[in-house]
């Protein structure tokens, strides 16, 4: 769990200081999320490096099981704003379900028409 | 109760801390009575309960953030995390790179075009709108694209959580109807809509739609950030 934590901890430092110097708009933890898969990916068949690798992937698996309660701290800052949901709550409701299922329809379905057109269902 | 004893640990980061972690762990047991029902959003269910105590014992969220900080920290390892996933299925996505690519530059428009378009329907402030346009993107990133167009990111971050819920709660339901069987696809979407939350419900539903849902997340969170100028 240690290694593992350290591991997570040190990639997502070297994406912070990787985005400090791109300029911000890349957030540190997804710079750090692509290189240590490509780091993982690189140092694949390293012996000497196996432990590591597994503390890394069990430590990752048992955060990515409970990814849910992450989100709370930031979601309950929802009292901060009891006088704008009293005043507006139902418009900034249907703006969100509204932009929500329109956003998931046109991903979804331009996803599955380019992978249909490029021939990536020919297999099944 | 002993109300010094309260006033004691209601300022002290540990009851908040444990706290939210009760809560939590009684909320996904309630969810995994009843699998299949999204509303039963243990996410959901745990903001409502602290948010109702909160409210009913008069902490400021300051105090409760101080516990609750513990958490919310691990949200940057857990994005690192999501690489893991990404490393062990590379060839799947490597396989799926040009539908990934036209549904995020699809999806990423129509998130913030609609975002944009709707909120000025309604009337809204273009403060509020600024603060609404990046909704679809990752807490961290949506508060600093918020804050930048003079946004307010406190609203922001508000909104990206019900977001996250919206879409968490209405996925499976909409891609059932539409018969949509493709989980690489239906990951994406998510992802790519809600966020992380979107990402923590494609990971109880398939393995292969939560990696999609954080790749979506991640791509979103860079688009996003250059193509929201376009619409404000």
């Amino acid at each position: 769990m240690l290694v593992g934590i350290t591991i997570l901890l040190v990639f997502q430092l070297i994406g912070e200081v990787a985005a400090y110097f791109l300029g911000g708009f890349v957030p540190g933890p997804v710079i750090g999320m692509a290189m240590i898969a490509v780091v993982l990916k690189l140092t694949g068949g390293v012996k000497t490096l196996e432990p590591a690798h597994q503390r890394t992937l069990e430590t990752s698996r048992s955060i990515l099981a409970n990814l849910g309660i992450l989100f709370v701290p930031a979601g309950v800052g929802i009292i901060q704003h009891l006088d704008l949901i009293r005043d507006r709550g139902f418009a900034l409701l249907a703006i969100v379900l509204l932009s929500t299922v329109i956003t998931l329809t046109v991903t979804v379905w331009v996803f599955i028409l380019v992978k249909r057109l490029s021939g990536g269902y020919a297999d099944e | 109760m002993n109300s010094a004893l309260w006033v004691y640990l209601a300022t002290s980061p540990l009851l908040w801390l444990t706290g939210t972690l009760v809560v939590w762990l009684a909320a996904t047991a309630i969810a995994s009575l009843r699998p299949g029902n999204p509303l039963l959003n243990p996410i959901m269910l745990t903001i409502a309960v602290i948010a109702i105590v909160l409210c009913l014992a008069g902490i400021d969220y300051k105090t409760y953030f101080e516990g609750a900080q513990f958490i919310h920290f691990l949200l940057g390892p857990a994005t690192v995390a999501l690489g893991i996933p990404l490393y062990e299925k590379l060839s799947l996505v490597k396989s799926n790179l040009v539908p990934m690519l036209a549904a995020l530059i699809a999806g990423s428009l129509t998130a913030v075009g609609a975002t944009v378009f709707f909120a000025h329907l309604f009337g809204f402030s273009s403060s509020v709108v600024a603060s609404l346009a990046p909704k679809s993107t990752t807490a961290a990133v949506a508060m600093a694209i918020s804050s930048g167009l003079n946004g307010d990111p406190a609203l922001t971050a508000a909104v990206v959580v019900l977001t996250g819920i919206c879409g968490a709660i209405i996925v499976t339901p909409m891609m059932n109807a539409m018969r949509i069987k493709d989980y690489s696809a239906r990951g994406f979407a998510v992802g790519l809509a809600s966020h992380g939350i979107g990402t923590a419900r494609a990971y109880s539903v398939d393995p292969v739609a939560g990696l999609f849902s954080g790749i979506a997340m991640g791509l979103n969170a860079v688009l996003t950030s250059l193509i929201v100028h376009l619409f404000l």
